[in-house]
């Protein structure tokens, strides 16, 4: 009997002690994770919207959706957070928007876990600086194996087709579905 | 009586001898996992040991009081709390690291190396032993996937700890960031490190052999009973 009670304190008193320091730690990390994870957005919400000098976001439209505002306080476009399926798992990117959602301004990939050396591409130049300026009517379009000859055309990369298409693919489904809401006045 | 081992072998037996990736073959789903480069390797190492030496110095100090029983379920919630300090510091001081580490921190907690070290030694030795074992342990982890995360990042990105060391010649082998680079270089390192230990063995059979035969029998006994 003796054994059984022991084991019970000493099993939770050390369940109490380790949770209340954990409780203490998180109660100091919470908002130190929480300000990190503002400030990688909002540096990507300026990267791709380099006119950019404040943001609001926009609620309650389903995705993560920010308003950017340029010097002169004036609607310099937005920034759409969008997410997809890859080649092995999730892609989520920042694609900045001019204001009548015609092109985009720049792209980044913020989580992907594609295949390293190859699929890993779409994150770094050449293939991301080919969304710079690209036209979005009536949808981005990709190519394979050679130079794209139209605006709104980017070129896959080379062994990793199906992450570029990925990534084409994400683009088209966010920017239709904010042109869509867009139409539907939900974006004044 | 049992036979006490010198302070310094405490700890050095972790690094060569008893090293815990290359000669105990533990802990090896993060070793694989991470060591796509050199600092990867450096930060999970450094991650583990900083847990081992915890959980190591706490469980020696509380063996007496942890009833047999139950003494699997205490180490792990030990272990699991030091884990998540570390998760949680990672995450609010260095996002950047533990964005590249994802999901291996929290797998420490069922790191073969760790809670194996607290039930083949923290709980049955004194706590000044157990931090020597945990450092050693530590630094031989720490030591392997730095050797295996820099030879995949030299050979699969032309970089060490970020640096370029390869000309831009050099066609990087991608494979070496892909699994099998790991199971590969793992595998060869692997290989060396035991012809070594068997030629270092091999030699010292023979010099013994070689003595026994200058000096004779009795002798020999004699010098081994002294020692």
């Amino acid at each position: 009997m003796n054994k059984v009670i022991q084991m019970l304190l000493v099993l939770t008193s050390i369940g109490i002690i380790s949770g209340g320091l954990l409780a203490v730690i998180s109660e100091w990390a919470d908002p130190l994770i929480a300000a990190n994870q503002k400030a990688a957005t909002e540096a990507a919400i300026f990267r791709v919207q380099p006119e950019g000098k404040s943001y609001k976001q926009i609620e309650n439209v389903g995705f993560e959706l920010y308003k950017v505002i340029n010097e002169k306080n004036e609607d310099a476009g937005f920034a759409l957070v969008y997410d997809g399926n890859g080649f092995s798992g999730k892609i989520r990117l920042i694609a900045g928007l001019s204001e009548d959602l015609s092109n985009i301004s720049a792209i980044e990939i913020l989580d992907q876990i594609e295949t390293p050396g190859l699929g890993t591409k779409i994150t770094e130049e050449p293939f991301t600086s080919q969304f710079l300026k690209l036209e979005t009517n009536p949808k981005i379009e990709w190519i394979k194996g050679a130079e794209p000859t139209k605006p709104n055309e980017i070129q896959t990369i080379t062994g990793a087709t199906i992450s570029s298409k990925a990534v084409v693919a994400i683009l088209n489904d966010g920017i239709s579905r904010l042109k869509k809401l867009r139409d539907s006045g939900g974006l004044k | 009586m049992k036979k006490q081992v010198s302070l310094k072998r405490e700890f050095l037996k972790g690094v060569w001898d008893n090293n815990p990736v290359l000669k105990q073959l533990l802990g090896l789903c993060p070793v694989l996992a991470v060591t796509v480069s050199a600092i990867n390797g450096l930060a999970m190492g450094l991650a583990a040991t900083f847990v081992l030496f915890m959980a190591s110095l706490l469980i020696s100090t509380i063996r007496k009081t942890i009833p047999p029983q139950v003494r699997i379920a205490s180490f792990i919630v030990i272990i699991a709390t030091f884990v998540t300090i570390v998760d949680l510091v990672m995450k609010a001081k260095f996002p950047d690291l533990s964005k590249a580490l994802g999901p291996f921190i929290p797998l420490i907690v069922v790191n073969c190396m760790i809670l194996g070290r607290q039930e083949a030694f923290a709980s049955k030795n004194s706590p000044g032993r157990a931090i020597l074992d945990a450092l050693g342990m530590g630094a031989g982890f720490t030591i392997a996937l730095i050797i295996l995360g820099g030879i995949r990042e030299i050979i699969g990105s032309r970089t060490f700890f970020g640096f370029q060391v390869m000309p831009n010649q050099f066609e990087p082998w991608l494979i070496m960031i892909l699994p099998a680079g790991a199971f590969l270089t793992l595998g060869l390192i692997l290989g060396a490190v035991n012809i070594y230990t068997d030629r270092k063995k091999r030699l010292e059979h023979e010099s013994i052999i070689a003595h026994y035969k200058r000096v004779g029998r009795e002798e020999l006994i004699e010098e081994l009973e002294v020692k």
